[in-house]
């Protein structure tokens, strides 16, 4: 992926399936809407996988489910995240119905309850296809028994009438993928799909997905907390902070040359192979809660070279560079290594 | 499904020994002697004595249970001291109102509740939700034999619509006899229905939030699919558990009921038997409203299997 991706990185390459600009989220909280999300804006292209990076709480999540349509009854979006056309924020409920599963799905990080106990895998995966591509039972079951083959999963036609308590982890994600992936969405958002399996199995599972979103030329959203997930799946990175994007561009940009001091802190904060004595690094502090939100730079409380300035809020720039960043004082070239 | 199934009602024997057992205790342990009840205060000790030894009471505790037991293989529950009829057919000729009663009052409580609490719990704290849930809370704190005459007094006495008491039976014509049973089954099945309304609606919200309703909704599944197939499927488990104690504390609550609407049914029975200390009655009445709370039981038991697949995995 990465070799043709160079090729794709400039201006003028393909137009994007899903781009999503200035979105943000507010969710109702004891009462009183608070913003989770802001000026969240990004590109995805076909067969391309953007990394999307931050600690627990910095509005990943959220962001995927506003795109979704999943959000908490109450909540509300502004901007825009146009897909083939559509604005998916505005949908209807019968219009998200339709998008949801043949244009965009998503995979969730617990393959332990993402699948319904009381539901045959059969039926799940089928039930897609069936409303979606308006195949018969038959040939539902043809094509997922397919599917299931090809995200290795060994007796697809036994595993057809099992259901989730008899199935592990690892082989229950490979459904979920399967399911997802059934009716060849233009979009797929993974949320952390692998945090919550075995390590032997997580590697797998990456590649299965990198595989098959490059084969089907489906573009992918794959929301991370391991900068190493992303070196190595991911063509393009978005590293949010406190609701905010802080920095995105290409893998080779933001991970060899990182601008921001918080993408520099999770650098850090990464166990290095080839140093292994180094201790470990960590950012001191926490990530802010949403009725606690600086007002200036978000990350400036934690931030080693915050000064004066850092009380007003940066924006994205530079402005139309592929690799942007939300800092007054950015890091040069080199510090990291 | 079929071992379980086969594993379920070998355990329905030593499960229906229990009752027996302690109805067999019970009539033991019971103060009087039946012998002096069934001649009555005029019978000399010596008729007394020749009957104990007729009904065999003299003899040890063990081989008086196995006799009772042998008496129960063959359906035979001895003789009503205070009809002279047979008790088995007595309690069930009685039981068949109860069981109607009990049947139409379940039908009621569950089409109610189940759809009032599944409201409930979509419309989450709006105002159907608040409505619905502040008449959850009236109708559980309501007994069911004032609420009976409340219902005696509004649609039997002032509006005419119903008949105050008594009973018609099925082979009389269906429709007269659900009439006479429908203010009967009204007054408990409305306090049931508060029970099942709050029990679904919590059953509904816990499902809601479940990360697999997320998955469904990520498919573009129909909400009315989702909320169909996948939301009520797995709520069913709890709303089933809790018509299941449903269905036990109707027979409770329909021997007061019977009373309020001179009903002939097991309950009325059973009040007609304590006062008259027939014994053998009492025995057979408990014994058989025994047997329905183990079937009630066993019938939640496999529908649970039907519904949840862990359950047959175990």
């Amino acid at each position: 992926m990465t070799n043709n991706s160079s090729l794709v990185a400039s201006p003028s390459a393909a137009d994007p399936v899903l781009s999503v600009q200035d979105l943000s989220v507010s969710l109702p909280v004891r009462g009183s809407m608070l913003e989770a999300v802001g000026e969240v804006s990004f590109d995805l292209r076909r067969g391309q996988i953007r990394g999307l990076v931050g600690e627990s709480g910095c509005g990943k999540s959220i962001t995927a489910t506003a795109l979704m349509g999943l959000l908490p009854p109450g909540s509300t979006t502004t901007g825009r995240a146009d897909l083939e056309g559509d604005d998916l924020l505005g949908l209807s409920r019968a219009a998200r119905e339709q998008r949801n599963g043949r244009k965009l799905a998503m995979i969730f990080q617990e393959p332990m309850t993402a699948l319904h106990p009381m539901l045959t895998v059969g039926y799940q995966v089928a039930e897609g296809m069936r409303k979606h591509l308006g195949v018969g039972k038959r040939e539902a079951r043809e094509r997922g028994i397919e599917f299931l083959h090809r995200v290795g999963i060994g007796s697809p036609a036994r595993i057809w009438g099992s259901h989730s308590h008899e199935l592990s982890g690892g082989m229950r994600q490979r459904v979920m993928i399967a399911m997802m992936l059934a009716c060849e969405p233009e979009v797929l958002i993974a949320d952390e799909p692998t945090t919550a399996l075995d390590v032997t199995i997580q590697a797998q599972i990456l590649d299965l997905l990198q595989e098959l979103v490059q084969d089907s030329g489906t573009a992918m959203l794959l929301i991370t907390h391991d900068l190493g997930v992303v070196a190595e799946h991911c063509d393009d990175v978005t590293v949010m902070y406190a609701g905010r994007v802080i920095e995105q561009g290409s893998v080779q940009q933001v991970i060899h040359a990182p601008k921001h001091p918080y993408t520099v802190g999770l650098l850090k904060a990464r166990p290095n192979r080839e140093v292994r004595t180094q201790k470990l690094e960590s950012i001191p502090g926490r990530v802010p809660t949403l009725d606690m939100m600086p007002s200036g730079c978000r990350f400036a409380p934690r931030c080693p070279r915050a000064q004066d300035t850092c009380a007003e809020e940066p924006g994205l720039l530079p402005q139309g560079h592929e690799h942007q960043y939300r800092c007054w004082y950015p890091v040069e070239e080199g510090v990291t290594k | 499904m079929l071992p379980y199934l086969a594993k379920r009602l070998l355990l329905l024997l030593p499960t229906v020994l229990v009752p027996v057992t302690l109805v067999f205790l019970m009539m033991k342990l019971a103060p009087g002697d039946p012998a002096a009840v069934i001649l009555g205060d005029s019978a000399t000790p010596a008729q007394v004595n020749a009957l104990r030894e007729r009904l065999g009471l003299d003899d040890p505790l063990l081989l008086q249970f196995v006799e009772f037991l042998k008496a129960l293989v063959t359906f035979d529950l001895g003789e009503s001291i205070s009809l002279g009829d047979p008790v088995l057919s007595t309690v069930l000729s009685y039981g068949v109102v109860t069981l109607q009663l009990t049947v139409f009052a379940l039908v009621i409580a569950v089409l109610l509740g189940a759809t009032a609490g599944v409201m409930a719990a979509l419309f989450h704290n709006r105002a159907i939700d608040k409505v619905t849930m502040i008449g959850a809370v009236m109708g559980v704190a309501i007994p069911e034999f004032w609420l009976a005459l409340l219902l005696i007094l509004a649609f039997a006495v002032t509006l005419r619509w119903f008949p105050v008491g008594g009973y018609v039976p099925m082979t009389e014509g269906v429709f007269a006899s659900l009439e006479t049973l429908f203010l009967p089954a009204l007054a408990l099945g409305l306090v049931q229905a508060a029970f099942i309304a709050r029990m679904t609606r919590s059953a509904v919200l816990d499902v809601v939030g479940e990360q697999y309703i997320a998955t469904a909704r990520a498919k573009g599944i129909a909400w009315r699919d989702v909320l169909q197939r996948h939301i009520l499927r797995a709520a069913s488990v709890p709303i089933v558990t809790v018509i299941g104690l449903t269905a036990a504390v109707l027979m409770g609550g329909a021997i007061a009921v019977e009373m309020v609407f001179s009903l002939p049914g097991l309950g009325r029975l059973l009040i007609q038997a304590v006062t008259r200390r027939d014994y053998p009655l009492i025995q057979g009445i408990v014994l058989i409203v025994a047997v329905a709370y183990v079937l009630i039981n066993l019938v939640v038991d496999l529908v649970y299997a039907l519904l949840d697949p862990r359950v047959r995995y175990e």
